[in-house]
């Protein structure tokens, strides 16, 4: 009798401590793979990229620890829990518990509304959407006073099937955008056709381009270097190549580069897809229909399409 | 007890087809018995799942390097708009539909479904959207190349300004496969609505069937939204209206609404029945009742109600204004508790079995596996900020192929290997059965796992080329795809071969509680037909010693009798 109840003892803590290390090695396993997350993205240029990655990494940790929990307890019954050749026997009959039940319905209710909350206060903080205002396609796009005030700008940011152009308050035009570091820069987004997206991987900010409405935005660089500009919503034949540089630099240099490109002569800026397009049709126009690639843009800075980015 | 009324004129409904059931013929008529149009249903989607995983594949080869090379990218374009909607509207709704087809009739004890002619009818508008669709690629200008969303401005340009163009092909096929499932959705229904056997009430019914009842209300909650959508971009494209043309005054941000207000709970509509499928072999593989029946039965419809309100997390960098943006991510975010208590109810279910490891037990833990994965990537995807980051990138992409992938085709070859005996009165090869589950998890791991990496450094989804940084996971990916079609041989020569000679099947070779298991393999016309069984209790009361149906040991003996 003694012996039994000692035994049932040994397996209670056994269990207990299974549990409990069990427990341990994931915290363990999650605040590693939270920490590890901010190397799966890319460099922090700009004021939004910390409270993103921060928001990424804790929700890597919690993630991974639910997943690892989950897993785990499939791993351990694949390996415990597995019936013998030939026996066909009924497993323990356990219909439900309603306590349990209860705690898995609230603890992942209480996680994503604290993520959410979380997330909203993140989004107060930055609020780099502006306004979205329509207007007659085709006309001039109006200005919109901005509620939030900002320290350079508004840059007038066109995209187009398939090329950028940038067009700066005392009128440079330019093929890349260069922005001053740590001023919150204002742009007026615009498309000349169809649904663009402004995406700067660097500084984890997207924000779609509508036709027919003029989007203000703002946002904070906060690293000097080269960064890829993409555009991410799918625009037609060659929406790949509808990439270009934004430069980061300091106030100075910055400034420099205003003074010295507001002399330079209009010239064909960065157009890819137009060379590209040059080429099908060199070959003989084969493949399947698209529309005729925007004209170059006329610019002062003509840019460089290989600069090496992102580094 | 409550005991449903049971319609008897609907027990009886006249053969169509009058050579009887083993004529092979009766697959390429418009026969009206839900068995027929089940397999129907199924292997004209597995014939689409070759078709779009061969596009797919070639989406694979062109970005196995970074730049564009392999086609023009006007081509690639089409293929992966293609890929998509094949796999959508040609795969994966028609499979569904097949398996509920199948499984609807039999498990609920109903000889056939409510309106077997509209059955049939939306089973063969299926052919006719399909070779609409197919016919795309041979018109002037080659087929639909917006992607599956078809966001107008780009959908509308038309480049060679015909009339019949392949955008318009494919408005025409999307909208009538919308109206295939409407009939379908109303079918199911009804079906289950008013046919089930006496005895069975609501929380007596399989959880399958809880979860074809809350994704086909969806589908009548949804659909018209899109249907409507679709026929304004038609109008849009071919007669020149404005409803989202900006020069006409419209707005292209109207569409997306239409769009996504159906076609995020399309995800449901398909996902749900693979719960569904999930609930039904934990228990039989476990050996164990499902862990808090009525629980996951409700977390159904929690999941049905919360997903017709979340559409616009597809639309938090378009302009949505900050409260509408933060409401939404609190919506999506509720989603989570529904679906964790399912996760959490099947691996309870799981704890503590007897498990066998047959195919269909690792497809479900397989699909399982991936979908607690795919979950947690999609509450990170809900998060504003960070879906501002990572939305419209291979992380999406990735996402939701460990949905639609990983979890929906896992569940779906699950379902496939479980009730093919049932069905066609053979056994399948185990063995090959495991290479094919083996092939495929190996595969869709490599393909969609290091794409989730290639989208947090930044790579935008429907590119036809990319930068060089983003090399190594395309590679990874690419093969990973083509070892899912490699996994595609074992799968289709265990189905041919088990067909044609495989040995016969019992009527209950997984020894499973459900009324489909008390019916002889394949079971009779009319399933029951004069001697419909009273369902005592829910089908999971393994080692209970809770009765199932009344007179249990008569339908045992009755379905080993030849029919």
């Amino acid at each position: 009798m003694n012996t039994k109840i000692n035994k049932f003892n040994n397996k209670k803590y056994l269990t207990i401590f299974i549990v409990i290390s069990a427990i341990g090695i994931n915290c363990l396993i999650s605040l590693l793979m939270g920490y590890w997350s901010y190397s799966w993205l890319p460099i922090q240029a700009s004021e939004a990229a910390n409270y993103v990655d921060n928001l990424f990494a804790f929700e890597t940790t919690i993630g991974t620890f639910i997943f690892l929990g989950c897993t785990g307890t499939m791993a351990w019954i694949l390996i415990f829990n597995r019936a013998p050749k030939y026996d066909e026997s009924n497993g323990q009959p356990l219909e439900g518990n309603v306590k349990l039940e209860v705690i898995w319905t609230i603890i992942p209710l209480i996680l994503v509304l604290a993520i959410a909350t979380y997330a909203t206060k993140v989004n107060y903080k930055l609020e780099n959407l502006g306004s979205k205002t329509k207007y007659n396609f085709g006309q001039e796009a109006p200005f919109v006073k901005e509620k939030k005030s900002f320290d350079f700008g508004p840059i007038d940011v066109i995209s187009r099937q398939w090329n950028w152009e940038f067009i700066y308050p005392n009128g440079i035009h330019s093929s890349e955008l260069h922005l001053p570091i740590n001023k919150r820069t204002n742009f007026r987004l615009i498309t000349d056709d169809v649904i663009h997206s402004f995406y700067i991987p660097a500084f984890r900010l997207k924000q779609d381009i509508i036709p027919g409405s003029v989007i203000t935005y703002s946002l904070t660089p906060t690293r000097q270097g080269v960064f890829r500009l993409r555009d991410a919503m799918f625009s037609g034949a060659y929406f790949s190549q509808n990439q270009t540089n934004v430069i980061v630099e300091s106030e100075e240099v910055f400034n420099n580069w205003i003074n010295e490109t507001v002399k330079k002569e209009l010239q064909n800026g960065l157009n890819p897809a137009g060379r590209l397009y040059d080429k099908r049709l060199k070959n003989g126009n084969r493949g399947w229909a698209t529309v005729k690639p925007a004209p170059a843009p006329k610019v002062q800075d003509v840019g460089l399409e290989d600069r090496p980015h992102d580094g | 007890m409550t005991i449903i009324n049971y319609d008897q004129r609907l027990v009886k409904s006249k053969n169509p087809y009058p050579k009887g059931p083993n004529d092979w013929k009766r697959f390429f008529s418009f026969n009206t018995d839900a068995k027929v149009i089940g397999i129907q249903y199924i292997v004209t989607a597995l014939f689409f799942l070759l078709l779009g995983g061969l596009l797919g594949m070639l989406v694979r080869g062109e970005l196995i390097t970074p730049p564009s090379d392999l086609f023009d990218p006007t081509v690639y374009n089409g293929l992966y708009t293609m890929h998509g909607t094949v796999m959508l509207f040609l795969f994966l709704f028609p499979m569904l539909s097949g398996l509920t087809n199948l499984l609807v009739p039999p498990m609920i004890g109903a000889p056939d479904m409510a309106f077997p002619k509209l059955n049939a009818l939306a089973f063969w508008l299926v052919p006719v959207f399909s070779i609409i669709l197919l016919l795309s690629f041979f018109v002037p200008g080659g087929p639909a190349s917006s992607g599956w969303w078809s966001y107008p401005p780009i959908s509308i340009q038309n480049p060679l300004g015909k009339m019949i163009n392949g955008e318009m092909l494919w408005i025409t096929a999307i909208s009538l496969s919308g109206i295939s499932s409407i009939m379908g959705a109303v079918n199911f229904v009804t079906t289950i609505i008013r046919m089930r056997a006496p005895g069975m009430g609501f929380f007596k019914m399989p959880i399958f069937i809880w979860t074809v009842l809350a994704a086909q209300l969806l589908q009548l909650l949804g659909l018209p939204a899109l249907t409507g959508g679709a026929i304004m971009l038609f109008f849009d494209l071919s007669f020149g209206t404005s409803f989202f043309r900006i020069e006409g005054g419209g707005d292209p941000v109207l569409f997306q609404h239409f769009f996504w207000f159906y076609s995020h709970p399309a995800v449901y509509v398909m996902v749900l029945p693979v719960f569904g499928i999930f609930s039904e072999l934990f228990p039989v593989y476990a050996r164990k009742p499902l862990f808090g029946y009525k629980f996951v039965a409700v977390a159904s419809f929690g999941i049905t109600i919360l997903s017709l309100v979340v559409w616009v997390h597809h639309m938090f960098y378009t302009g949505t204004p900050m409260w509408m943006r933060n409401l939404f991510m609190f919506t999506t975010m509720l989603i989570a508790v529904p679906t964790g208590v399912k996760v959490f109810a099947w691996i309870a279910t799981l704890w503590g079995g007897n498990l066998r490891l047959s195919t269909p037990m690792l497809f479900c833990l397989g699909g399982l596996f991936n979908f607690i994965f795919g979950g947690i990537t999609g509450v990170m995807l809900a998060t504003v900020p960070v879906d501002i980051h990572v939305g419209n990138t291979y992380f999406v992409v990735a996402h939701f192929h460990y949905i639609i992938f990983n979890t929906i085709a896992f569940g779906i070859f699950a379902g496939i290997y479980h009730w093919f005996p049932k069905f066609t009165g053979r056994m399948f090869y185990e063995g090959l059965g495991k290479v094919h589950f083996a092939l495929t998890f190996v595969g869709a791991t490599l393909n969609w796992l290091p794409l989730h990496w290639a989208g947090l450094l930044g790579m935008p989804r429907r590119v036809a080329s990319y930068d060089p940084e983003f090399a190594i996971w395309n590679v990874i990916a690419s093969i990973g795809a083509f070892i899912l079609g490699v996994a595609s041989i074992p799968f289709i020569l265990n189905m041919v071969s088990s067909w044609v000679r495989g040995k016969a099947a019992p009527p209950n070779p997984w020894k499973a509680i459900g009324l489909e298991w008390l019916l002889p393999s394949p079971p009779p016309h009319e399933n029951f037909e004069d001697d419909i069984p009273t369902v005592l209790n829910e089908p999971y009361c393994y080692g209970l010693d809770k009765p199932f149906v009344q007179d249990e040991q008569f339908y045992i003996d009755k379905s080993f009798k030849k029919h």
